[in-house]
């Protein structure tokens, strides 16, 4: 695919700005054009905060994304709020541990992710933004994690390296679920 | 060449800073903060003053006293802070004060809202405050250009003498894109106008707007129209892509150019011919290439975050107002890349060659 | 022989426009004597206002930018913190100073900008044809107080020495008045000061001056010159409202 146009979105506090982040440095990284564009509502404050992260070898346009192929939805809101935008043959990674119902929808892949669940297993409550992040890179292969890897070191303040290790272990364990 | 990731208003603010700025006067208003707070940090760094002003009228003026006294001063703000501004803006024009303005817009009138706006147009390019002046006035497309375009704004702040203008929005302000930063230039504030103190000069320096004499000021006006042809026949600046082969040339600047762009990839993948002329100067207006393109039988579709202030430009450009057709959004909403498509398709189709 | 008075170095030989028993030009010749006085006419940036000294900048043989009303302590703020080895001055009447510029004098003070201000306070507006000030007396009658200042409608003066000494930013605040000769020796005093101040970088310094006005008060120059000191000094007393500390050079 030429252009990933994605959706991140979850509760503020999630980290959905974040791996959004890290989505566009990952592609710059690489190479590639990136943008990312932070939006949040009204809702900032315990409802959904969510960004458009845009990865094309040509030029971008709008970076407001409307018509995602790639949704990471972090919570149940997220879900409901955009899952219909997503386009025919479009991805959406899910955080199974906050949403009760799965979402049917023809023409999309859908993948579950107990995020919390995983995050706790792996020792850090605060890490299922990056198990989902690891799940959605192996379904779309929008950037590699080696990228994401190196974006860490850009994107997180030197005083947050030593948790590198730790998110590391997160999205590969993500894309365990997914890969095989 | 490395390129980093930077949010558009911190790429405006530290291509100013490498273009030889090191002076900042601001007053907080969203959604332009991070280009204060950025400053406030940085320019400590480089030896320069941000200061953190009582008003957005009181900044411009901090701009006009430091712009006199030679210095290459920015000030930032958004649509209701640039309304406050509009008193100084008209002195620096009338005393030919070099600066640099930066208008991270949003929608209005009044308070409005915080959304993205591009009905500052006007204000931007047909004065905004009282008399017969001209800014130049820049529109990034994308963070590179916040940078460039940035620093090109003060040389020709200086060339010119004359306050720059750069209107941007709340999409382009808080979207980050990957840039490559120029390296860092020191300039002296030793321009032989400025007040520095006489210093050994003869004659004392004055930096003033004021004829109260009616030939003095039939003069000072004369030589201001001067300098606004010379900048209007060498300063035009645009991005034409795929307009010769187009039967339809959308027409738009900042963030609706990138909603456009996106509409006109989807539309080439179904051979259609559509074209975009991207104004990078509101002033001077790109009139010319609008002209030609109007005489080799082209339609044109403005699409702008306003009710139709750029078209009338565009209009005036073309010279026939039935070859130009609007999509407006009031500030509240960006259009989408769907909603673009969808018009330029039905223009098409009325047009014959949907 | 010893030349005792002389033409200030630091005015221009233009003639002035001020009406006739207007002390602006006094005032103007204090500021240029002070300005010779300290050597500092190389290196000076004078502001002007909007008022009756809008061409402030024709009178002296310095830099001067013009600055838009009330405005001026702002561009005072940008010229210095472009060449803080300059001296920089503004020039400002009652109007453009208390009343449209308030934020900006108050705010210069406040952060204790090193820059003088001659503050000229003649309880009118001049140059639009003497409406009324924001430091026109109770009961004066002006063009726009026509049965004279109702404090009960438009309120009360402001004392710009007093109001400015409740803040912490300040070095140097004085009111004066060039109605006698004596006074006028005690007024060049000050405003020596106050530039000898600055370029020890001690900060903010007001000198505010009681002026006349013959022309809008109605009076000949020398009644204006008595209702200054039977009339306003009641009102603004005389006096340091922030002593200076001791500088190096000044005749404190």
């Amino acid at each position: 695919m030429v252009t990933h146009e994605i959706i991140c979105a979850g509760f503020g506090g999630q980290g959905v700005m974040l791996i959004g982040q890290l989505l566009a440095y990952g592609g710059m990284i690489e190479g590639k054009e990136v943008t990312w564009f932070p939006s949040y509502g009204p809702e900032m404050r315990g409802g959904t905060a969510n960004c458009s992260v845009v990865i094309s070898a040509q030029p971008i346009g709008s970076p407001v994304v409307a018509e995602p192929d790639g949704l990471i939805a972090m919570n149940g809101p997220s879900l409901v709020r955009f899952k219909g935008a997503v386009k025919p043959g479009g991805v959406i990674v899910y955080n199974s541990s906050l949403v009760a119902e799965a979402p049917e929808l023809q023409g999309v892949r859908i993948c579950a992710v107990p995020a919390n669940e995983l995050a706790r297993e792996l020792g850090n409550d605060k890490i299922g933004n990056m198990v989902v992040l690891g799940a959605f890179l192996g379904l779309t292969k929008a950037v590699t994690v080696a990228s994401i890897e190196a974006a860490l070191q850009q994107v997180l303040p030197a005083r947050r390296h030593h948790l590198i290790p730790l998110n590391s272990a997160a999205l590969r364990k993500g894309l365990s679920l997914v890969e095989g | 060449m490395e390129r980093v990731m930077m949010k558009g208003n911190e790429a405006l603010a530290e291509g100013a800073i490498r273009a030889g700025c090191r002076y900042f006067f601001g007053y907080p208003i969203t959604p332009q903060n991070e280009i204060p707070e950025y400053m406030a940090r940085r320019m400590p760094e480089v030896g320069g003053v941000f200061l953190q002003a009582e008003s957005e009228v009181s900044a411009i003026n901090m701009v006009y006293g430091a712009g006199g006294a030679g210095a290459r001063v920015l000030t930032s703000s958004s649509s209701p802070g640039i309304s406050l501004k509009q008193e100084g803006i008209s002195y620096l024009a009338g005393a030919q004060v070099p600066c640099v303005i930066v208008n991270v817009a949003r929608g209005g009138p009044g308070l409005g809202g915080l959304n993205p706006s591009q009905a500052d147009y006007f204000q931007a390019t047909k004065g905004g405050g009282h008399g017969d002046y001209r800014l130049l006035v820049y529109a990034p497309g994308n963070a590179q250009e916040m940078v460039d375009l940035i620093g090109l704004a003060f040389d020709k702040a200086e060339a010119y003498r004359n306050p720059v203008m750069i209107l941007t929005d709340a999409i382009m302000g808080q979207m980050m894109e990957p840039v490559v930063l120029p390296p860092l230039r020191t300039v002296a504030p030793d321009q032989p106008w400025a007040t520095t103190g006489k210093r050994g000069r003869s004659k004392p320096n004055i930096i003033n707007s004021l004829g109260l004499v009616g030939e003095d000021l039939e003069r000072i006006n004369r030589e201001l129209q001067a300098k606004y042809a010379r900048m209007a026949a060498s300063e035009v600046r645009y991005e034409a892509d795929g307009v010769e082969e187009a039967d339809l040339v959308v027409v738009a600047y900042g963030t609706t150019s990138r909603v456009a762009r996106s509409a006109i990839a989807r539309l080439r993948q179904e051979k259609k011919k559509v074209g975009l002329l991207r104004p990078i100067t509101l002033w001077p207006f790109p009139q010319q290439i609008l002209a030609e393109l109007a005489t080799a039988g082209k339609r044109f579709l403005v699409v702008e975050m306003s009710a139709g202030q750029l078209v009338e430009d565009v209009i005036l450009g073309v010279n026939d107002r039935e070859k130009v057709a609007f999509f407006g959004k009031l500030n509240g909403t960006v259009p989408t890349v769907r909603e673009v498509y969808d018009r330029i398709r039905s223009l098409l189709s009325e047009g014959g060659e949907g | 022989m010893k030349k005792v008075f002389a033409y200030p170095r630091a005015l221009s030989q233009r003639r002035t426009h001020y009406c006739p028993g207007c002390t602006h030009g006094i005032i103007h010749r204090l500021v240029a004597e002070a300005i010779d006085d300290l050597g500092i006419q190389e290196r000076t940036v004078g502001i002007a206002p909007v008022g009756c000294a809008v061409l402030a900048y024709d009178y002296f043989d310095v830099d001067f930018q013009e600055a838009a009303h009330g405005r001026a302590p702002a561009v005072a703020t940008g010229v210095k913190r472009v060449h803080p080895d300059a001296v920089v001055f503004s020039y400002q009447g009652d109007g453009d100073l208390a009343s449209i510029g308030m934020a900006e004098i108050i705010h210069a003070a406040t952060r204790g900008e090193n820059i003088t201000v001659i503050f000229v306070n003649n309880t009118v507006y001049g140059m639009t044809g003497g409406q009324m000030a924001p430091t026109t007396l109770p009961g004066q009658k002006t063009t726009t107080s026509p049965y004279g200042r109702d404090t009960a409608t438009v309120g009360y003066p402001i004392r710009v020495c007093e109001l400015l000494a409740t803040l912490d930013g300040p070095a140097y605040l004085e009111r004066v008045s060039v109605h006698d000769p004596q006074h006028i020796l005690k007024a060049g005093q000050a405003i020596r000061k106050a530039f000898a101040l600055q370029v020890a970088g001690k900060g903010f310094s007001l000198v505010e001056v009681l002026s006349s006005c013959p022309t809008n008060w109605g009076m000949t120059p020398a009644e204006a010159l008595r209702h200054i000191k039977e009339t306003l000094i009641p009102y603004y007393p005389l006096g340091v409202y922030r002593a200076p500390e001791e500088v190096t050079g000044g005749d404190a």
